[in-house]
Parts: C-alpha cells; structure tokens; sequence
C-alpha cells in the first residue's frame, strides 16, 4: 500500500470513526431524514434496515456528503463535514466510498476492468505510471479476480465478477468507510456468499466500517454487528 | 431423454427438450410435467437456461433459438397441443387465451402510450367476442380484483402514473383476465423492491387460484420456492439437475448443486463480528455453453466429483417418491452440504 496523502486527522484515540447526529434531509415540504444519530466504529458493520422510503438511502447520501444534510452533523474521523466547502472535502472523500446495488451499472460499459479500478486514483490526481498498474493487479487480485479480468469489460464478467471488481474501485483510494448499498441483492445465492465472504475478510484485515443497506434479513443477521430499524425517517429501533 | 412417455393427465408434459441458440445447444434434455393447478419452481443461477425454457413453454422461443423434444399442453377432451413444431399462427392461438406470461419487467411489457385498462380491455376482445363496454368493465374488474384502489380510474390512468408495485399488478392483471390454463412468471418480482415481492407473489398467488390456473415460477431465490411451490425443478447449464416435492428438495436436496445453493443461504443467525464466520460457497462458475466439459456439466465445480462423474453424463433416476435426481452419487451428499461447500480459503 502507498502512504495515504491525506493529513491525519485530528480525532481522539475513543472517537467513533462515523459519528452522525440529528440528521435531517428534507425534499420540499417532505421530511425524509427527520434527526437520525447513530455512531459507527472502525472495523464494525451497521446495518440500516427499513421499507423503501423510510430515508435509509437519503441518509447515507447526506453522510457521503453526495447529497448535503438540511440539518444536523456528520463527524467522520473527527471532522464535521457539514461545515466544510466542497473544495475542503474533496480530500476526505476518497475515506468514504459506496458500492452499489448494480454491479454493472456502477461500472462504465466503455472502459476495461483495470482502468475502472484505476480512475478513482487518476481523478484524485494521485495515479503514478510506476506503481499505479501494480496497485490495480494487487486489488483484482484481492477481490478475487484474475488479471486476465482486468483487460476485459464490464458486459464479459458476470454480475459477482462486476461486483467483485466494484469493491476493488471502492478499495483504490485506501477508504476507512464503505457505504454499501444493497451491495447483494441482484447477486445468486453461492455468488452472494462468495462477495459477503470476501468482503468479511476486507474488514478484518484492512479495518473497514462498513454502512450496509439490505433487504434480505438473512443477511443482515449473518452480517452486520448492529442493525437500526428506520420508519418514516426515523429510527424506531437501534 | 427416452425416458417416460407423456403423461396424459399433466396439463403440460415436456419431454426431451431441447433449445440450441444458434447452434450453441444450451437447454439439453429437459422432462417435466405439470399437473392443473400446481406451481412448479424452476431454480437455478444466473445464465442456467431458465428464462429461454419459460419462453419454449410459450412457444415463444427467441429469434436464432432452434427448439427440439416436445411439450405439450393437454386440451379439456384427451387430445393435446404440441407447441414443438406447431406453426407460428397455432402457437399464438394458445397464447394469451390457454397460457400467459406474467413478465420480470412490467414497465416494457406495457405499451406506454395506451392507459393500462386499454391495454387490458383489448387482451379481453382479442380472445372473446365481447363489446368495447364489456372489455372495459372486465378491464376494470381485474384491476380490483390485484388490489388497485380506485380501479375504474386507476383504468384510465398510463403506466408511467403507476408505481413499480401497481404495474406488477396490472401485469398480472392482464396475465390472468382471460382465464388462461398455465401461467409463466418469469421472476415476476426481481425488478421491485423487496419489500413488494411477497406482496406481489400473494397477489399472484390469489389471481392463480381464483382462475385455477398452473403455475411455473421461474426464480433464483430458494426462499420463494419453499413458500410458493408445490415442486421445484432445479437447473444447472441448461441441464435438469434434481425435481421434486419442493419441500423434500429444499430439506433433502440430493443433487451437490442443490445442496451447495442451499448451504450458500446465510444461516439466519449472527454471522460472528461482521460475518466473519464464512459463508459456504460453490467453488468457480458456470461454465460456458460452448465450452460444456464432457461428463456431469457440474462436475468441475462439485466436492464429490469423480472419474465417472468427469466423463458420463449422469441421466435422471429416483431419489424416492416423486423426487429424481442426475447425479452418479446422490448417496454422497451430507445434510447439511455446509462442510462440503466451505471455502478452504478466501
């Protein structure tokens, strides 16, 4: 791994990587996110569950930052990000990426495997010819893919291959937080197994905190840590 | 496959079918029948074949698909349609008035510039001779009767004004107004959210029984077929792996493919810290239709696997009452497959 070129982040040793408080996200006269709190710590998974609508997507896209809150904090490694500009948060938002329900619409249909992986570090300015294509290799070979993948292009792999090679993107800019958004849901059963494994192993040995919107319980059981139930914007349970 | 002659009180019985797409043979062999009334599951992943035999069932079978074997859908009086072969006018006769499809995706499946109970109103005049008024009203009757609130309105109203929910609805509306025999859904819910997946799998469901209609449920999730089918057909590359009472299949699969897919379900109980207790899986993929290995198609992929396995292809056989299995040795597999399928590494 390179060193980050990020600043360390001035946060005390207890402080929760993610720590959101009263969260509000609001569409016109409808209130989506009505003052949500909860906390994440490095290494943990938190599962947002709800019925679609209840704001569990609303609320991860103010936590991104991709959408900004109306109300309320989103202190992420000791920074409130609400208050920065757009400019001030462009450092930070390699720390935190989302991996997507479609593995094949999260990947450009025009560019080859390996430089999907590889655009995030090219737009952060930070790709280097020297290391940068060893990078890569290394990441599609920790997802679980060949090398012989990365030449190919999205429609040639199948959907856990695309998924696979999502998480590898997700994983090029060294995030502490993956925002995972029914990351399974359009997967088959042993296929699902095989990405939910992988991304288990991601966790334990790179320390990820992981946000995990899913539908199937199963799952949620299987997978998260702790689960917060949400209704109409609030969190009813958790 | 030579094996069992037609069975004459199935509503549908498939023998032997096959289906190349150009000139690629992809489904191989499949024999099944289909009782009135009952709903058969057909399981299996992604690219297994399920979808191109759904549309066979039809008669419906894409352009470039070459379609051999038979099925045939017994008419009320002992004789029978066979849709193998049977010119384009014949299999379209039956279509809409003795089978229907409910689709995956409702939003293609209605023409966006008709109101939907048009759209219903003239798959009713299409099969009956009845006035525009009469069309209408059972338009609107089938919407009430999916659970549209409002129907007669709601008739008037375009898909672009329905939700994703209502759409698969008046899909199954429209799938079930003319009282077909046989019902093809072709993962009629993978499109919606999931929290209206069983409500619509209820609807449908409802609407079966209410038109005393057979069932075939193409889907991949195992949880569907426990809670909605009476048998299960499991495929795997284009082959029938195992069928069955769907509850004997899901408690006692005896196909390793079957096992392996159900041992991959998370378990329903915490997983250790952040699932770190690993999921089993099956090892490596499909493989591709032109590059089927000779022998058993799974063999590649299966623990058990064995020289006989790599070379023979395995033909079907009894696995106890009413349940067949293609495998060499359906007395290996474990209940449950956990320990078989578990990743040696990650």
């Amino acid at each position: 791994m390179s060193t980050p070129v990020i600043p360390a982040p001035r946060r005390a040793a207890d402080d929760p990587l993610l720590d959101v408080r009263d969260l509000v996200v609001r569409y016109g006269p409808v209130t989506a996110v009505d003052r949500v709190s909860f906390t994440l710590e490095a290494g943990e998974t938190l599962a947002l569950n709800g019925p679609s609508g209840c704001g569990k997507s609303s609320t991860v896209s103010a936590v991104l930052q991709l959408r900004r809150p109306d109300a309320g904090e989103v202190r992420f490694e000791g920074r409130e990000l609400t208050a920065l500009t757009e400019r001030e948060l462009r450092p930070l938002r390699p720390r935190m990426q989302p991996v997507f329900q479609d593995p094949y619409g999260s990947l450009s249909p025009r560019h080859r495997i390996r430089d999907a992986v590889a655009e995030p570090l090219r737009v952060q300015g930070r790709w280097d010819d020297a290391n940068g294509p060893a990078r890569v290799a290394e990441l599609l070979d920790r997802v679980g893919l060949d090398p012989a993948h990365g030449d190919r292009f999205p429609h040639e792999l199948s959907g856990g291959q695309c998924q696979r090679a999502g998480i590898a993107r997700a994983l090029v800019s060294e995030p502490r937080l993956l925002v995972l958004d029914e990351p399974v849901s359009a997967l088959d059963p042993s296929v699902r197994a095989g990405v939910l494994n992988l991304l288990a192993g991601l966790q334990e040995e790179l320390g990820l905190a992981y946000l995990f919107i899913c539908h199937d319980q199963a799952v949620v059981r299987h997978f998260a840590d702790r689960t917060i139930d949400m209704r109409n914007g609030r969190i009813v349970r958790g | 496959m030579t094996a069992a002659p037609p069975d004459t009180d199935a509503l549908l019985s498939v023998r032997g079918l096959g289906i190349s797409l150009h000139e690629v043979p992809v489904v191989n062999g499949l024999t099944f029948d289909v009782h009135a009334r009952e709903v058969l599951a057909v399981v299996g992943e992604s690219g297994a074949g399920k979808s191109l035999t759904a549309r066979a069932l039809l008669g419906a079978a894409p352009r470039g698909a070459r379609v051999t074997g038979s099925v045939r859908l017994r008419r009320p009086p002992g004789s029978y349609d066979e849709l193998v072969g049977a010119p384009a006018a014949a299999r379209t006769a039956l279509h809409g008035r003795r089978t229907a499809l409910v689709p995956q995706d409702a939003l293609s499946a209605l023409s966006p510039v008709h109101p939907v109970g048009d759209q219903l109103a003239a798959a009713v005049r299409s099969v009956a001779r009845v006035s525009r008024t009469e069309a209408r009203a059972r338009a609107v009757a089938a919407l009430d009767r999916v659970g549209i609130a409002d129907a007669a309105r709601k008739a008037r109203a375009y898909p672009h004004e329905y939700s994703g929910g209502m759409r698969q609805r008046a899909v199954i509306a429209m799938a079930t107004i003319n009282e077909p025999d046989l019902l093809i859904a072709d993962e009629p819910t993978t499109a919606l959210d999931p929290d209206l997946q069983e409500q619509v799998l209820r609807v449908l469901g409802e609407q079966r029984e209410a038109v005393g209609a057979a069932l075939v449920l193409v889907t991949h999730d195992l949880g569907t077929v426990r809670d909605h089918a009476d048998r299960v057909l499991v495929m795997y590359a284009g082959r029938q792996v195992e069928q069955g009472p769907a509850r004997r299949v899901l408690d006692r699969p005896a196909a390793p493919y079957t096992a392996g897919l159900l041992a991959s379900l998370p378990p329903g109980e915490p997983g250790g810290r952040g699932g770190r207790r690993r999921l089993p899986t099956i090892p490596g993929a499909p493989p591709a239709f032109d590059r089927l290995p000779p022998g058993c198609a799974f063999a590649p992929r299966c623990p058990l696997a064995d020289d006989r396995c790599r070379r023979e292809e395995p033909r079907p056989r009894t696995a106890g009452d009413g349940h067949e299995v293609s495998c060499h040795r359906p007395e290996d597999v474990p209940h449950p497959a956990t320990e078989l399928f578990l990743e040696r590494s990650v």
